[in-house]
């Protein structure tokens, strides 16, 4: 029991800056995530719910038990990808409660281009269920989908990740005893008929939800025969007749009431490998994250005052505190639940990574979920650092984190650049959730830092040739690459492309950590066996 | 003196003569039916004996089986309570055969006052002034038409051998005479075995005040003071008080001596109550002697210091009454309330159920709770809904009112729905603080007492939200402790409750300083507070009680309580599918088929007659149509909810 003591003064002036300008971040954070949450706009779903239908949203909000929280993934995705405007990727995913049990949700929002799948949907919705799979959540599709997005066909059909990775995926985890289930409240054709047609247990709404192959236009092309949607492939007939759906529902109120019902009936028991204590409030207020943190990656803080405001009773139990001290590791409690933590106070040097393989090891051998707060701009680096082989010393730490099988959390706090992505779990070492404060960056390097090296190498060159730069033709030069890093960088970029789970504001990081821990556990933890550390 | 002692009752009646008993050091034994093997009165009871099934005509109306249970434990005495047996000269009649003592009058006093009209004649003979009426044999309709005609409009109708208001009829019109006079021959019938009616002049503004007597077997014979029951709806007590407002020495001292009279007319022995009319001229009539203890008893006994239960088993023991006329002191005023599983808004119908939540007020000297029933109990169909009786004293009327007022603040009741509202606004009202009292005050009163609540339904969902949502927060479970939360959004909340079975949804929104309320933008925050919520609404401080009980919610504040029901989708569409029938509105017995199948009836049709708790209710065509089914007879029992009648739909 060791509780952080935080030094920091909310009066100083740099706390007081720092949090004026996170603050400001954060709000652009709320004002655009505001505008996803309107789905398509105004028009369309003022069209959507002249229909009789509720917008995704809303299905959420009545299909997840009251109170419930609702742990979103992929907020961003498709942020300014493509021409067309696409947020959230047009579905809502996300994690909540629904009859006691977690549940994966995917939505698909029909108000955002009838709901089709553009690459980046897939992606999100493939990603959904690769969490669903990970932590054994029950999945329920509201499907709502006109199904490929034709023009952009090629992205989204033929590869191993696309399209029909989705059912895959479905019969895979329903293989694994996880439950599929869907709720056709909207057309559901071609591809997507095989959501409810795959899924254990499925429910159509009358006279909004269809499912066939293919829909009338096609049927009419293929074969001449004129038949209306809901004759094809309407509710009726498909729990009448056909046997495609189970439930019948009269509107999407009773078919998200008969959601519930199916997953109170589900018998289903998660593992529950960890067991909570008595939860303790951390003892410094999170709001204070802001002054501390603040949105200048170059101004060093303590990681410690961070985590004491993310852990319970801000209480944390420090490994190897004096040695590899650019390294913070620890044994803490989030909302009751145990974990590791591993956070950068500074570049890594060959202790640090070595610090860090050990008590990543430590934590895979105790079955303790593992938290990383990345605030890295790499390795050291120089003849001495190399000399002492701190590429091996680093590659143990990356080989801990590839190999431990304990649920893996990943926040983005600051910069993630390099080599130092990958000892602090980026998205390559499979974390089981990750997401980014809106103040952070990723990139292969800094923005500076790579256009310095860029500028250098240039500069080689021209000597070579007996020629020099001037200093404008040198900023001239590294302004570009220093924009490119800034805009590539940024979380709004990195989300959309789901590079991460999700943006969230730095004073939430504690509830959505707290929420990711509680649906890892719903699945056991294996044991880990790791790969050879070159010593 | 008595050595063990049976009380042929139940409830909150017998949990009382129990503790009495147990202080003289008398043994008690309790009779149950199956319904109340575990109530409170068996546990209380030193010995207890199982007499039949759930009916009380089954169980405690059972004679033979009461005096079985006396002889098998060797009680020498029986106390009848109030109700059931209490009046019942046959059972008097069966005690003294089997030598066990009755405590009540004797047989004799019981039967001349059981009937009515006899018991009149006998009052006039003792000089106790009576209300103009017919109390013949002749029964004939034609013939008690045309007596009520002599009286003249209004007339009451009574059941000669009745009591508590049941078949009773007041009849306004010569035109309403007949349908009146059937129902309440059936409600006679049902209810005392015997459906003889007599007549009498229906008073426009009176007072019921009614006296306390004793007798003893010496021929001692006391009043001690009176009570003014006349809040009353449908002939039943509501409030009672003693001594009653505004009452001259001279007629006090009048109607005690008249009381006294009556007693001895009839050489009365025990408690007995003298039910007087007393109208605004002073003038009092006799009403009838009840010849039993009374519901409301204990209003006299906090302002006389005396405990009637515990004089009953003197006299029943042969020993004289403790108290001279003279060494009767009166101190200070009392009120009781009786607390009763109904609902208020729905004609009083009762509401059966599990009691989730009962929480009474501290008791002190100046604060009683009889009650039968605890936390947990069930309140029966098949006997009277009562849950308590809240009694409190003060030195003054105005101070024991503003005890009554703040004691019913305190009860907490959910499972069932209660009177606890209804109770308070007539506390509250100015004509009753200011002890303007009629037998008429209720329906006189009716919109104040009545309020409309359903301007406060919004707030008071509200509360019931802000609530949940800081009940949820303390919750361990990470997917509730933050209750509603959203990335990058201010936390949302909703509780979905029904409002005339459609969705109606109270959405908060997480604020700086609590829950915010669209669209008014009020801000609510509530903290829990030892045994309650203080909720805050914007710079306004109250306190409030949120008691849940299946899918029901009841919100709880000094001004009203509102009961919510929260909405099920499943639920309502299978009542939805289940309309077309008229279905019962509470537990009882079908007493009536009106219709037979096949006939055609306009909406609004009487089809069918239910009793409960002695009440008769008429089930109406909702539509007109054809009669498809009637699913139950005459005689049968139903639940509630149950469809009694299927109407087709009319082409």
């Amino acid at each position: 029991m060791t509780r952080i003591i935080s030094t920091i003064n909310a009066k100083d002036p740099t706390f007081q800056a720092n949090h004026q300008a996170l603050q400001k971040v954060v709000d652009d954070l709320y004002a655009k995530v505001a505008q996803i949450k309107q789905g398509g706009g105004a028009k369309y779903q003022e069209r959507h719910l002249a229909r009789g239908k509720l917008l995704p949203r809303q299905r959420i909000e009545k299909l997840l038990d009251p109170g419930s929280a609702f742990l979103e993934v992929g907020q961003f995705a498709a942020w300014e990808c493509y021409d067309d405007y696409v947020p959230a990727a047009g579905v809502v995913a996300g994690i909540g409660t629904v009859e006691g049990v977690q549940c994966m949700i995917v939505a698909n929002d029909a108000t955002v281009k009838g709901g089709t799948y553009y690459p980046l949907t897939v992606k999100k919705h493939l990603r959904a269920q690769e969490i669903a799979e990970r932590c054994h959540l029950p999945c329920i599709y509201l499907v709502d989908s006109g199904g490929a997005n034709l023009p952009q066909q090629d992205e989204v059909f033929p590869d191993r990740d696309h399209f029909g990775r989705i059912f895959f995926n479905q019969a895979n985890m329903s293989a694994k005893g996880i439950p599929q289930i869907a709720v056709v409240m909207g057309l559901c054709t071609a591809g997507g008929a095989y959501v409810p047609a795959m899924a254990d247990e499925s429910i159509i709404v009358k006279e909004q939800g269809t499912i066939f192959l293919a829909g009338p236009p096609l049927v009419k092309a293929a074969t001449g025969e004129e038949v209306s949607a809901e004759e094809l492939g309407g509710a009726d007939v498909h729990t009448k007749i056909s046997g495609v759906a189970d439930h019948y529902a009269l509107n999407d109120d009773h078919a998200l009431a008969l959601a519930r019902r199916a997953v109170s009936r589900l018998n289903y028991q998660p593992a529950l490998p960890l067991t909570p204590t008595t939860v303790k409030p951390p003892h410094y207020p999170a709001s204070e994250l802001y002054g501390i943190v603040g949105t200048d990656l170059r101004k060093p803080y303590d990681v410690r005052e961070v985590i004491a405001r993310i852990v319970d009773d801000s209480d944390l139990d420090e490994f190897k505190q004096n040695y590899g001290a650019t390294l913070v590791t620890g044994f803490a409690r989030i909302h009751g639940y145990p974990v590791g933590i591993v956070a950068n106070n500074g570049i890594l040097f060959s202790e640090s990574a070595q610090k860090g393989a050990h008590f990543i090891e430590l934590c895979a051998q105790r079955k303790i979920p593992l938290v990383f707060l990345q605030n890295i701009t790499g390795f050291m680096v120089g003849k001495k650092y190399e000399a002492e082989g701190i590429a091996k010393h680093g590659a143990k730490m990356v080989t801990a984190v590839s190999c431990a099988q304990v649920p893996k959390f990943t926040v983005l706090i600051g910069g993630s650049y390099g080599a130092g992505n990958y000892g602090m779990c980026g998205r390559a070492y499979d974390p089981t959730l990750m997401f980014m404060w809106p103040n952070a960056r990723i990139s292969v390097m800094g923005g500076e830092q790579a256009a310095g090296v860029m500028a250098q190498v240039s500069k080689d060159n021209l000597a070579r040739q007996g020629q020099s730069m001037s200093a404008e033709q040198e900023r001239a030069l590294k302004q570009p690459i220093v924009d490119q890093y800034e805009r590539q960088g940024h979380p709004y970029y990195a989300s959309a492309r789901l590079w991460d789970d999700g943006i969230i504001d730095p004073a939430q990081t504690r509830a959505v950590l707290a929420l990711s821990l509680a649906a890892a556990n719903n699945a056991p933890i294996a044991d880990t066996r790791f790969g050879v550390f070159r010593m | 003196m008595l050595q063990k002692l049976l009380i042929a009752n139940r409830g909150e009646i017998a949990c009382r003569i129990i503790r009495t008993a147990r202080q003289m050091g008398i043994r008690t034994v309790a009779v149950y039916s199956a319904a109340d093997a575990n109530a409170q009165h068996v546990k209380l009871a030193d010995e207890s004996v199982y007499i039949g099934p759930a009916p009380s005509s089954d169980s405690y109306l059972v004679i033979e089986k009461i005096i079985a249970a006396a002889k098998s434990t060797g009680a020498d005495a029986i106390h009848p309570g109030y109700g059931f047996l209490s009046e019942n000269e046959h059972f008097a009649e069966a005690c003294a055969k089997n030598n066990v003592i009755f405590v009540g009058p004797p047989l004799s006093a019981i039967a001349a006052m059981g009937s009515k009209s006899a018991a009149k004649a006998i009052m006039s003979e003792a000089e106790v002034p009576l209300v103009p009426g017919y109390h013949g044999d002749d029964q004939d309709p034609a013939t008690l038409r045309a007596e009520a005609e002599k009286i003249g409009f209004p007339v009451l109708l009574k059941a000669a051998y009745g009591g508590g208001g049941k078949g009773m009829r007041v009849v306004n019109h010569s035109a309403e005479f007949e349908p009146a006079l059937q129902s309440a021959k059936r409600e006679a019938q049902a209810g005392f075995g015997n459906d003889k009616m007599l007549l009498e002049k229906y008073l426009g503004n009176p007072r019921h005040v009614e006296i306390q007597v004793f007798c003893d077997q010496h021929g001692n014979a006391v009043y001690l003071s009176e009570r003014d029951c006349s809040v009353q709806r449908r002939h039943q007590k509501v409030i009672e008080e003693a001594p009653a407002p505004a009452l001259s020495a001279f007629t006090r001292k009048a109607m005690g001596e008249a009381a006294v009279r009556a007693a001895q007319a009839i050489n009365y022995e025990g408690a007995g109550t003298v039910e007087f009319l007393l109208d605004t001229d002073s003038k009092f009539y006799f009403m009838e002697m009840n010849t039993r203890l009374q519901v409301e008893h204990p209003v006299t006994e906090l302002i006389t210091g005396q405990d009637l239960v515990q004089w009953q088993l003197l006299v029943a023991s042969g020993e004289p009454l403790p108290l001279t006329q003279g060494q009767i002191q009166l101190q200070g005023h009392a009120f009781e309330a009786r607390i009763y599983a109904e609902d208020p808004a729905n004609e009083f119908l009762p509401s059966t159920g599990p009691l989730t939540v009962l929480r009474t007020p501290a008791t002190s000297a100046h604060v009683r709770i009889d009650s039968g029933v605890i936390e947990g109990d069930e309140v029966s169909a098949y006997y009277d809904p009562m849950i308590a009786k809240l009694i409190v004293w003060g030195s003054t009327r105005t101070e024991a009112l503003r005890r009554l007022v703040t004691a019913l603040n305190d009860f907490r009741v959910a499972g069932v729905r209660t009177n606890v509202d209804f109770l308070r606004s007539i506390a509250k009202h100015p004509q009753f603080q200011r002890a303007e009292l009629s037998t008429r005050f209720i329906e006189r009163h009716e919109q104040d007492l009545f309020a409309d609540t359903s301007a406060l339904e919004d707030d008071y969902a509200t509360i019931a939200a802000v609530v949940e949502l800081v009940q949820s927060q303390q919750h361990q479970h990470a997917w509730f402790a933050n209750p509603g939360l959203q990335l990058n959004q201010p936390a949302q909340f909703s509780l979905t409750l029904q409002r005339d079975g459609e969705p109606y949804a109270v959405t908060l929104t997480a604020h700086s300083n609590g829950w915010q309320r669209l669209p008014d933008q009020r801000v609510w925050q509530a903290s829990w507070q030892q045994d309650r919520w203080r909720i805050q609404c914007d710079a306004q401080s109250f306190v409030a009680h949120v008691m849940h009980a299946d899918g029901y919610l009841t919100v709880m504040t000094e001004a009203a309580s509102i009961r919510f029901q929260r909405y099920d989708v499943l639920v309502e569409l299978q009542h939805e599918q289940a309309s077309g029938g008229m279905v019962a509105p509470m537990n009882g017995t079908v007493v009536a088929v009106l219709v037979a199948s096949g006939e055609t009836v306009t909406a609004g049709q009487s089809l069918l007659v239910m009793e409960a708790m002695k009440m008769e209710y008429t089930i109406r065509a909702s539509h007109a149509g054809t009669v498809e089914h009637i699913f139950y007879q005459s005689g049968e029992l139903v639940s509630d909810g149950a469809e009694l009648v299927r109407i087709s739909a009319a082409d």
